[in-house]
Order: structure tokens, then sequence, then C-alpha cells
């Protein structure tokens, strides 16, 4: 595992000069990422703040072979490059011994909705490729709409807070454990205040043969309505409240890579976040209940299957 | 109308760029009203406010930490707040219009 120091010797793969807002949570990612392949990524990035805050023309922040794609394609995008360089290396046109990795990245929107099919048919036709979801809750891109990745009680474009609705009604889809049940050898869940274990996640993604994912949590200032200098801060809260439990699923055994000395209450989390400010009024008091609830038994859930065969 | 299309054939087939990375070439960092400045006799260079920059603008050399590139820095701020509680050698400060 390399130091910062180390890391910070690699080259930078991902430029300055994007057009992401200040403090957003992607670019961290994104940054630690490209330096945990250890070899040259092709990539490719679904419609959203990423591909479009990265690639305004004529300028690119990639420093790496990188294409568009539409909204709903970027796993089918990475299929078709993955299987074009599988035939030019077996046509001796691409080295043999040459190693590439293929990259697909999405938002939440792009991934959890949009992206979902094809995901699910790259990761069953079984791609060398890593996909890396870095989920903000909402498109954002376009305006903070509610996605299946929203969580309970978040006001957004599309599930605003008022006398009628406390926010979005439906709990968040969980994907990373539909990814695992596509039987996959690596899938985890990270965060980019731990750049530890998520440079160790990527780098294990990226030396796996087969489909891998990793779902990335990324503070969003613009749509969570939180402080720019606090995206890292509410990052760690999500991981210490357990909404945001760091786990990994390695040829089907699960393991939680991080528990919490102090398992904090929900509220810190939500406390720093604007779309939630209506849940701590009086008669939205049972939606925080509900809320911690739900949260309890899914971590109980996760800490019950520690180390154990999910699949 | 001429001269529409002859700047229309300068763009690659594809909307290929060619230069990587040329975002560089974009200046962000008339975006910021807070300005990061480092304390250097407090800093111990563990490089996380490195890492944790959403706008590569905390710049490292040999492991370490050596300034800022203002001209993308967006003054988010990250930096001096993750910089640790122990040390705390990033203080924001108001530009200067």
């Amino acid at each position: 595992m390399a130091t910062l120091k180390e890391l910070s010797a690699r080259e930078e793969l991902f430029s300055g000069g994007h057009r992401l807002c200040a403090g957003c949570g992607i670019p961290p990612i994104m940054r630690l990422l490209l330096r945990s392949a250890g070899a040259p990524v092709v990539a490719t990035t679904a419609t959203g703040c990423l591909e479009v805050g990265t690639t305004i023309y004529p300028y690119t922040s990639w420093r790496i072979s990188w294409i568009h794609s539409a909204f709903e394609n970027s796993a089918a995008t990475i299929s078709g490059i993955e299987s074009a360089y599988r035939s030019l290396k077996k046509k001796g046109k691409i080295a043999a011994d040459k190693d590439i990795k293929f990259l697909a990245l999405g938002g939440d929107g792009g991934t959890y909705d949009i992206g979902f099919q094809a995901l699910s048919g790259a990761l069953e036709r079984g791609h060398d490729f890593l996909y890396v979801c870095y989920d903000n809750g909402a498109y954002m891109n376009t305006g903070i709409q509610r996605s299946s990745a929203t969580p309970l009680g978040s006001a957004t474009t599309t599930s605003p807070a008022g006398s009628a609705h406390p926010g979005k009604g439906q709990w968040r889809k969980d994907l990373t454990r539909i990814v695992v049940a596509h039987n996959i050898p690596y899938a985890a869940q990270a965060s980019p205040h731990n750049w530890r274990d998520l440079a160790k996640k990527a780098e294990k993604a990226f030396n796996t043969e087969g489909p891998t994912f990793l779902n990335v949590v990324s503070p969003c200032p613009l749509g969570w309505y939180s402080k720019p200098e606090l995206s890292i801060e509410t990052a760690k809260l999500a991981v210490d409240t357990c909404y945001w439990p760091l786990y990994e699923v390695e040829d089907g055994i699960l393991k939680v890579n991080y528990k919490p000395r102090e398992k904090k209450p929900i509220e810190e989390w939500l406390k720093l976040q604007g779309r939630f400010k209506h849940l701590f009024k009086e008669e939205n008091r049972w939606l925080l209940e509900e809320t911690q609830k739900r949260i309890d038994s899914e971590w109980e859930r996760l800490l019950e299957m520690d180390g154990k065969r999910v699949f | 109308m001429k001269k529409d299309c002859e700047e229309k054939k300068e763009v690659p087939l594809g909307g290929v760029i060619h230069k990587a990375g040329n975002a560089h070439d974009y200046v962000t960092g008339g975006w910021r009203k807070l300005r990061p400045v480092l304390d250097k006799d407090k800093c111990t260079n563990c490089l996380i406010c490195w890492v944790m920059c959403p706008d590569s603008a905390v710049i490292a050399e040999d492991g370490k930490m050596v300034g800022f590139d203002l001209e993308h820095c967006k003054g988010c701020g990250i930096c001096a707040m993750e910089c640790p509680d122990k040390v705390k050698a990033i203080t924001m400060e108001e530009e200067e219009a």
C-alpha cells in the first residue's frame, strides 16, 4: 500500500481547471483512483457532473484516454472498448504483455437508474473492467432531482419538502448489494475521507480479473446544501453514523472494513445538510426515528454477515 | 459566414481533444472568495491537504507540501479544514477585491 508521499510522486492524471463546484467530492475520488491503477487507464464517463464538468469543449481534465458516453451506457461503452482490446491483442496488434485497465464512471443517476441495465449486462458478460459510481444521491448536474439513491426524507427539486410531503418518501436502493448479487469477483463501498481504504480498494479492483465495482459516497455542497469546506467531514460522518458502511465482498466473502468505535446518531450527519433541515421540525420527528431504525438494522445485518460467504 | 465555415473545419472529427489535460489552461482561480495561506513553520508535510484537494491545486514536490496553485484553487477551504487539528497550518483569508 502506497503512502501519500509515494502517491504524490505519481503523475497527476486529473488536471485542475475543471468546472466542478468548489468543494465537490468527486475530484479527490478520481485523482486517487487514477493513481491507484498502476497501468495506463482507458475511461468512459456517463453523462453527469463529472462528465460535463471535466470535458467542456475544447478542454479536458483527463490525462488518460477518455471517451464520452451517453447517460445510460457507460458500462456498455467500456464493454465494447475492452472487447476490442481483447480482439486486437489476439490479432497481435497490441503486444501480449501490454497491460491496460478499463474504467467506467457514473453518478448515482447514471448508475442506479439510467445506466443500470447496461451495468447489469456488462457485469453478467464478465468484461474485465472496473465500474466506479460516485454517489451524491441525486441528479445534481441537471438541478437536484431525486434518484433511487436519494436518502429517505431528503428534499430535492422533484421531492420537495413542504406541508404535503416531508421530502423523498422512499428508502434508497441498495445498489452495492444488487451488484454483489451478480457474483462478480470484487465489489466494495468506499468514501473519499478514508483515502487509504479507497486507494487500497481501487488497487485491488484494478488488479482483479473480471468485472469489479466500487460505490463511493461523494458529498455535494450544491445538492446537499452543505458548506464546501465540510465535504470531507460530511463523508466521514456518513461512515461514522453507518449510513455509508465501508465494506467489501471479495470472491463471495463479505468483510466490514471499518467499524466506528462509537456509532454516531444519524442526526449528526443530517444536520450538516440543508436538504434535511425540515426533518428537525417536530412534525417530522418520526422520519428521523425511522431513518435511525433502518440504519441500525442494516448495520446489524452487515455485522452478522462480516467474514461470511454471501454468495 | 465564410469565416464560420472555416472555423468549423478546425474542429477535429468527433470533437477529439488532442491535448490531454488541457483544462489546466483554463483558469478557475477567479471563482475564489477565500484564499488558502500556508504557515510553512507549522506544516508537517502529511499531504492530507494534497490528497483531498478537488482542484489538484495543492502542490507537492518530493513528498513535501510547497504551496498552492492559485490559478486553479476555487477556495473551497477543504485543505484548511482537513489539516490535522494539532497542526492547522492553513488559514483561509478574504481575497482582496
